[in-house]
């Protein structure tokens, strides 16, 4: 007999992590970010406890910066999958109208994700988020542990982390401690595609390419999502045939010009082009690998 | 490259020093393969430094070395590959057995100018320490030795050797230049001597993980599968094996038979499993479960044991105390355990035995090893899941160790319980009285003995049983042949505790009067004594108070150097987090906080004469 397909593999891998935080973490949530890797992520989910149903519910935490089709997709994706859906909003950042375009991106994702998360995670008490990032994203992610333990103050503190070996994970924690939890921490962005087409899994249609309205700006391709985006002099919103390679908050996401408008297309132009898929996150372009100090800080 | 073919994961391991181009080779795997995204190739500033693109820490690339594992991921047309690149130096042995704990083969990396060197050494025996049974060595900088043919063979021959002692089956060479690319992907003209294969062919061509699917199943429960009323399954990973509805299995350490009624492959109803699939299955009988349980080949069930040989690696920055209980993790199964001896320790480098009575961070040693019931298990030469454990330190949660069971140990099976006609309550009975133990811990020279002889003189008033254990006392006798190391404080800990325990079953009211400063021993004592007994006492008096008392001259010598690994000097104390009784023992009299012992007692005990 043949030895078991590598999509085989990744998933009984990540359906064992599952029912490992299912077995050993108090109060789990899963981490919703509504993307591709977290339809993998919530199909996952759904078949590590199938016939029953999972006993972790999702917790989207909303910028209001997010692609309105992203928001459709996730409360009908949710609503189909059966599953608990958590929305949380930093309430400080809403008030004080934070936002992409007048704080600046740092400012902005500092406030409306990664502080955001941490109150969610503290306003529930889950002790264990699972989230969807995977080690080939970026090069501090490489070095991230499966089970990745965060303190009091939800730092990371990568001199720290605990050895892991073989499939054990130990997820013991001292009070106040949490742990971040990758399942799909071994999957490529092209084995996230390819299992997307095996299991027919559906993601929100911004991936596939469409005439969309579209702005060129320092070099990146934004899709006014909304009138909060000025014009500035000499910029016009144009139709263009694009797509995403990943979805976050619309002003901070690039698309791509594409033709690929479905999954086998995208699996096609991915094979074609040797352009890693953060180059476009405007996030990342500060200087020198700075997720791993937004990591230290507690960004996802 | 067809979408619809099914591929097959390699997952490997790479050894071997920054000097000798490991960062360098994998890069020019990528390169040469033409797998580097545009960035990735852009970010190439010299074309032979490809180690930039593997360092991924700020403070790797600060100190230009590599501390911790990372995962590369590379698809060819052939195969998909998960590359553990680990660090090389002995100081991260750890680092190296994590990646080696779930890698199928391993690259093993030499400088064709220095040959097998001590590290090419201790890599291979650490790779087959942690099962790794296929290697590819990898003769780098052939370009600095002209590409000489005699001297590959040389290495190859030597390293062929080195294999077999350390227990590595199979072995191939090839030689490399990674800065020039000879042999990594493209065939070279500059090795025409050369008939073996390049690295790249190897990695396309060695067998993936296949063993353990002809054997007997094996099957630990992760976790009970509960959905609503009728439904009781459990979930697993398949450690061996194949599974189909209708087999029979039995379940461990119980003993219980069943039959598998329905199985669940990834959350969908399936005819077969086979090793390394996710399944849940239900069983035809109601039978008892649990998490960490095993279901097995009914023909040929694994063993169970509680006491084993084995080998261990320490990986926590305090030493492994002999004797000190430690959480297990193996497979899914949970015990406390304790390091019943070191028998050796191994000298990484040249694996030659040396006697050891603690074992610091990176050390292995062999050892024994004692859990407090009996698990199903294999060796883990023959499955990894079912012979692999982590040892966790039950105050931080932190994994202190990693190891491999070698055999079990039948002590504990020919040793058994005499069984006792007449038992403890027995004896309690006609004492009239509920037996305790009273635990008195503290500083030395915090008051623990005076409080301790003025509450044996009140119970004894009143017509108890009793007896006092004191530290000092115990050591001239009992423990007169243990120091004051923190090795022999576990010991010393360990030999009271059980002493009181016989005196608990005898119907005595025990007081023990020890400075006992490790939270983890106390909390063994409670383990052994149970929570029925079990008191615990803390008397806490300040430092500068017990200091200033200082009955026996002892924190003076402590203070003028001639007293080592005293407590609160220069060995810590950690105060009890939950005591049933916290004395805080400044400007009271004894006689009042002895009283207070005395009141709790009767308020826990109020129908006692």
């Amino acid at each position: 007999m043949t030895a078991l397909t590598t999509l085989d593999r990744l998933e009984a891998e990540s359906i064992h992590i599952l029912r490992e935080v299912a077995a050993t973490c108090r109060n789990p949530v899963l981490l919703y970010s509504i993307g591709k890797d977290s339809s993998v992520l919530l199909h996952l989910l759904l078949k590590a406890f199938a016939p029953g149903k999972p006993p972790i519910p999702l917790l989207h935490v909303d910028t209001t910066w997010k692609f309105r089709e992203m928001i459709e997709f996730r409360d009908r994706a949710t609503r189909e999958a059966g599953v608990e859906l958590i929305v949380h909003v930093n309430p400080d950042g809403v008030r004080e109208g934070v936002g992409p375009f007048t704080h600046g991106a740092a400012e902005h994702t500092r406030i409306m994700k990664t502080e955001a998360l941490k109150q969610a995670l503290d306003q529930y008490g889950f002790d264990a988020a699972i989230g969807g990032a995977r080690r080939d994203e970026e090069r501090s992610r490489a070095k991230e542990r499966v089970f990745s333990f965060r303190d009091s103050a939800h730092r990371w503190e990568p001199r720290r982390q605990r050895p892991e070996l073989w499939n054990i994970y130990n997820a013991r924690m001292q009070p106040g401690d949490s742990v971040r939890v990758f399942p799909i921490s071994n999957w490529t962005e092209l084995d996230v595609w390819r299992y997307i087409e095996r299991e027919g899994i559906e993601v929100v249609p911004l991936y596939f390419a469409a005439p969309r309205p579209v702005v060129e700006r320092d070099g990146a391709l934004l899709m006014r999502d909304d009138d909060r985006m000025a014009l500035a002099p000499g910029e016009v919103v144009r139709e263009d045939r694009v797509r995403f390679r990943t979805l976050g908050c619309w002003p901070l996401t690039g698309a791509i010009r594409s033709q690929a408008a479905s999954v086998s297309e995208i699996i096609a132009e991915m094979r074609a082009s040797r352009a890693s898929e953060r180059q476009g996150r405007v996030i990342d372009f500060a200087p020198n690998a700075s997720m791993e100090d937004k990591k230290r800080e507690g960004y996802f | 490259m067809d979408a619809t073919t099914p591929r097959e994961l390699l997952r490997l391991l790479t050894c071997g020093s920054v000097d000798d181009g490991k960062s360098t080779l994998l890069g020019r795997l990528l390169y040469d393969a033409d797998l580097l995204h545009d960035d990735d190739r852009a970010r190439l500033g010299d074309p032979s430094d490809f180690s930039c693109l593997l360092d991924g820490l700020a403070i790797e690339r600060e100190q230009g070395i590599t501390i911790d594992v990372a995962y590369r991921y590379v698809a060819t047309a052939r195969r998909d590959f998960i590359l553990a690149d680990c660090p090389g130096h002995a100081e991260y042995t750890r680092n190296m057995a994590t990646g080696a704990s779930t890698a199928d083969v391993a690259l093993v990396l030499v400088d064709a100018r220095k040959g097998v060197l001590t590290q090419t050494r201790r890599h291979s025996w650490i790779c087959a320490l942690f099962g790794i049974r296929r290697v590819l060595l990898v003769v780098n900088k052939m370009d600095l030795v002209e590409y000489d043919c005699a001297r590959f063979a040389t290495i190859e021959a030597e390293y062929r050797a080195l294999a077999a002692a350390v227990g590595i089956a199979e072995v191939a060479a090839v030689p490399v230049s990674a800065a020039v690319g000879d042999n990594v992907v493209h065939r070279s003209a500059r090795t025409p001597w050369h008939t073996g294969p390049t690295v790249l062919d190897w990695l396309e061509a060695v067998p993936v993980g296949t063993e353990h699917l002809d054997r007997p199943l094996r099957l630990p429960v992760q976790r009970v599968h509960r959905d609503g009323q009728d439904f009781r399954g459990y979930d697993g990973t398949l450690a061996a094996g194949r599974l189909r509805p209708g087999d029979a299995v039995t379940v461990l350490p119980s003993g219980q038979r069943s039959r598998v009624e329905s199985l669940y492959v990834a959350g969908e109803s399936a005819e077969e499993a086979r090793q390394g699939q996710a399944v849940t299955v239900t069983l035809a009988d109601h039978i008892d479960v649990a998490r960490g349980d095993v279901l097995a080949a009914v023909e040929a069930p694994p063993d169970c044991a509680d006491q084993f040989s084995a080998h261990l690696l320490w990986l926590a920055e305090a030493p492994l105390l002999p004797g000190r209980l430690y959480a297990l993790q193996l497979g899914t199964a949970g015990a406390v355990a304790r390091i019943t001896a070191i028998r050796h320790k191994v000298d990484v480098d040249t694996q030659e035995p040396l006697p050891a009575t603690r074992l610091a961070m990176n050390e292995v040693a062999r050892i024994h090893l004692s859990l407090d019931r009996p698990i199903a298990w294999e060796s883990y030469a023959d499955n990894r899941t079912l012979g692999g454990f982590i040892l966790v330190d039950r105050q931080s949660g932190q994994t202190v160790a990693c190891g491999t069971l070698d055999y079990a140990l039948r002590r504990a099976a020919n040793l058994h319980w005499q069984d006792l006609s007449i038992d403890r309550a027995a004896r309690a009975a006609s004492l009239q009285q509920r037996p305790r133990c009273l635990w008195f811990t503290g500083l030395s020279g915090s008051g623990k003995s005076t409080i301790a002889n003025l509450v044996e003189q009140q119970l004894h008033a009143s017509g108890r049983h009793t007896i006092l254990l004191d530290g000092d006392n115990v050591r001239h006798g009992l423990n007169r042949d243990l120091g004051f190391t923190a090795e022999d404080r576990v010991e010393n800990i360990r030999r009271v505790a059980e002493v009181a325990k016989l005196m608990n079953d005898a119907g005595l009211i025990v007081l023990v009067s020890f400075i006992s400063p490790f939270r983890s021993e106390r909390r063994m004592a409670r383990e052994l004594l149970g929570e029925e007994s079990f008191v615990e006492i803390f008397v806490d008096a300040p430092l500068e108070v017990c200091e200033a008392r200082d009955p026996k001259g002892l924190y003076a010598k402590a203070r003028a150097g001639r007293l080592a690994n005293f407590t609160g000097i220069d060995s810590p104390y950690e105060a009890p987090l939950s005591p049933e009784l916290h004395l805080r023992n400044h400007g009271q009299p004894p006689e009042k906080l002895a009283q207070e012992v005395v009141k709790y007692l009767e308020q826990e005990d109020p129908d006692a004469p």
